[in-house]
């Protein structure tokens, strides 16, 4: 700690000390260096960041984002828990979209155990993520208004992602944490109604995105906050690993569920990968808003020919995974999501490593926030789309 | 607020003190984790419309902010700052814990960085169970600690004689008896 502050201290002093020179050369030009901490604690961050900026005037000249404050040690807790409590943990680390983090783990223990859920299990899976990418996006669509100033944005958000949870809630039986994915298959099946119900609510969603589209994409302060702002060149994005709609937005067509065979059922149905070339703020909300409109696309389709069966594939009643090593990753609503997970052929894992998307996506902050203007941090930072489990896990 | 401080407060003034502060809660939302969200659908959402209750959730700084929510976990290096914000807020100050995380450590019992409950560090009022607790549960918190501060007394919370902390969803019973048992009619009776 003392370390990195002395050092920070001498980058600090040495920055100051060369805008006097500079300011010795040219006395109008006299600004003197300010450091800016945003956080842990502030609404713009979306939980607990800390955002260290150095500023010149109004401009930012060197960021940081301190991360940590919501490290819960996810990846020592899984060596301790059993394969099936894992997934009762791993719901909590992007807890917008809970159920689309069970998923991959259990893929992954399932590939170790080389057996595979029944195809209405998929199907219900895929329904699932869908439905928590849409609970996901939709409330950083409604966040994002209020990062710039807009309140209403947030009340409509809320309104129509209380549908969808309801919806997750109604075949799961958890509001935010579902907990709902086992290996080899789910819990339980649909209950009764849930199709036409999630049909009535897919229509209002839809709904939804045309108004956002109207009321805030349309808007001319929202355009003039984000268009230009931000820019992520596609290579940039690439070099630091981004992943999801922040790289999609930079022009890589690039999406797990399209790219990746895995047994799940996106590759049964039609849909398509946004993209958007310009890398700005505004792109990168273009592109989540459009794939809220795809997500509500896949769950209509699925549930049209949705098929009949068990939803549980024959497995022990006490698992104990084989003994190998396996990674699966997919597409969750923050980017790539994806479990290593080490078997030594106990009841729980010996070793995972979580690769969550957004401590990835945030490590672009310092390039991204260089020479950026004070109120354009939040709506760079908003447009990034992280969550503070998802970073510190 | 002399008279306050002595616990001297004739009873009717003290009773319209006491609706005045219960019905106009500044609430400082600290949100830290997935309890945040399901704290910002109560407080900030069209369906649990929290200004109905008479609280205000939009503080601009924990200095003006009367009731704290502590939603989400607190990990050991969150802890002082979530110290030393509390610390700023001007008394009389409440505390809600809203969470498992925040009440005990939660799914993290056994984790090396989470703090077990935010009530080792500050003192807590409500505990609201649940993982995350549904929206409806942190509203009956709130309405539990507006009925306790109808019927506090501030002289004793002056002396700190606080009270037990409440915890949503106990037995009906005993949440009766604590709910007579504490506040004003004990407090009041102490006093004279």
């Amino acid at each position: 700690m003392t370390s990195t502050e002395s050092l920070i201290d001498r980058r600090q002093l040495s920055y100051i000390a060369a805008q006097a020179a500079d300011a010795r050369l040219n006395v109008e030009l006299e600004t003197e260096g300010m450091t800016l901490n945003i956080g842990p604690q502030h609404p713009a961050t979306h939980g607990t960041l800390r955002i260290i900026a150095r500023l010149d005037g109004e401009q930012v000249v060197w960021a940081e984002p301190s991360c940590g404050y919501m490290h819960r040690g996810y990846e020592k807790l899984t060596e301790v828990r059993t394969y099936p409590q894992v997934t009762a943990l791993v719901n909590r680390i992007d807890w917008l979209g809970s159920f689309a983090n069970e998923v991959p783990f259990i893929l992954a223990a399932e590939k170790l155990m080389e057996i595979e859920a029944p195809p209405r299990a998929q199907w219900i899976r895929t329904i699932l993520f869908e439905l928590s990418r849409i609970a996901n996006v939709s409330l950083f669509l409604g966040d994002l208004g209020v990062q710039m100033g807009a309140i209403t944005p947030v009340f409509m958000a809320f309104r129509d992602r209380e549908y969808v949870l309801n919806l997750i809630e109604g075949a799961t039986g958890g509001r935010f944490h579902p907990n709902f994915d086992r290996i080899g298959g789910l819990k339980d099946d649909l209950p009764a109604g849930f199709i036409d119900e999630t049909r009535v609510v897919m229509k209002k969603l839809r709904n939804f995105c045309d108004e956002m589209e109207n009321l805030l994409f349309g808007n001319e302060i929202f355009q003039s906050r984000t268009r230009g702002i931000g820019v992520i060149p596609k290579d940039v994005a690439m070099q630091y690993g981004l992943s999801g709609a922040n790289l999609r937005a930079s022009g890589v067509d690039w999406d797990l569920r399209r790219d990746q065979t895995l047994p799940m059922a996106w590759n049964k149905v039609d849909w398509k990968v946004w993209t958007h070339p310009d890398g700005d703020s505004f792109a990168r909300c273009w592109v989540r808003l459009q794939e809220v409109r795809e997500s509500t696309r896949i769950v209509d389709q699925l549930l049209d020919n949705i098929p009949s069966g068990p939803v549980m594939a024959k497995v022990p009643r006490i698992i104990k995974v084989p003994e190998g090593e396996a990674w699966v990753s997919t597409e969750n609503p923050l980017g790539e999501m994806g479990y290593y997970v080490v078997s030594k052929g106990d009841l729980g894992p010996f070793r995972t490593k979580i690769r969550s998307a957004s401590f990835n996506n945030i490590s672009i902050v310092p390039w991204v926030l260089k020479g950026v203007y004070v109120p354009d941090i939040i709506t760079i930072l908003a447009s990034l789309y992280f969550i503070l489990g998802d970073i510190d896990r | 607020m002399g008279l306050v401080d002595r616990g001297r407060l004739p009873k009717p003034l003290n009773s319209l003190l006491n609706l005045g502060r219960s019905y106009s809660l500044w609430v400082y939302q600290w949100g830290l984790a997935c309890c945040a969200i399901e704290m910002g659908a109560a407080f900030g959402s069209p369906r649990y419309d929290v200004m109905r209750l008479g609280v205000i959730p939009l503080p601009a700084s924990p200095r003006q902010a009367d009731l704290v929510v502590i939603s989400g976990t607190v990990t050991d290096k969150m802890a002082p700052a979530v110290k030393r914000l509390y610390e700023q807020m001007p008394e009389p100050k409440y505390v809600i814990s809203m969470g498992s995380c925040a009440n005990c450590g939660g799914p993290y019992w056994d984790s090396y960085s989470v703090t077990k409950g935010v009530d080792q560090i500050i003192p807590v009022d409500v505990y609201v169970p649940g993982c995350p607790p549904r929206p409806e549960a942190l509203l009956e918190g709130v309405v539990l600690l507006q009925q306790r501060i109808r019927n506090e007394d501030m002289g004793a919370r002056w002396r700190g004689e606080g009270s037990k902390p409440i915890i949503v969803g106990e037995t009906t019973k005993s949440a009766k008896s604590g709910a007579s048992k504490s506040g004003a009619v004990k407090g009041a009776a102490r006093v004279d």
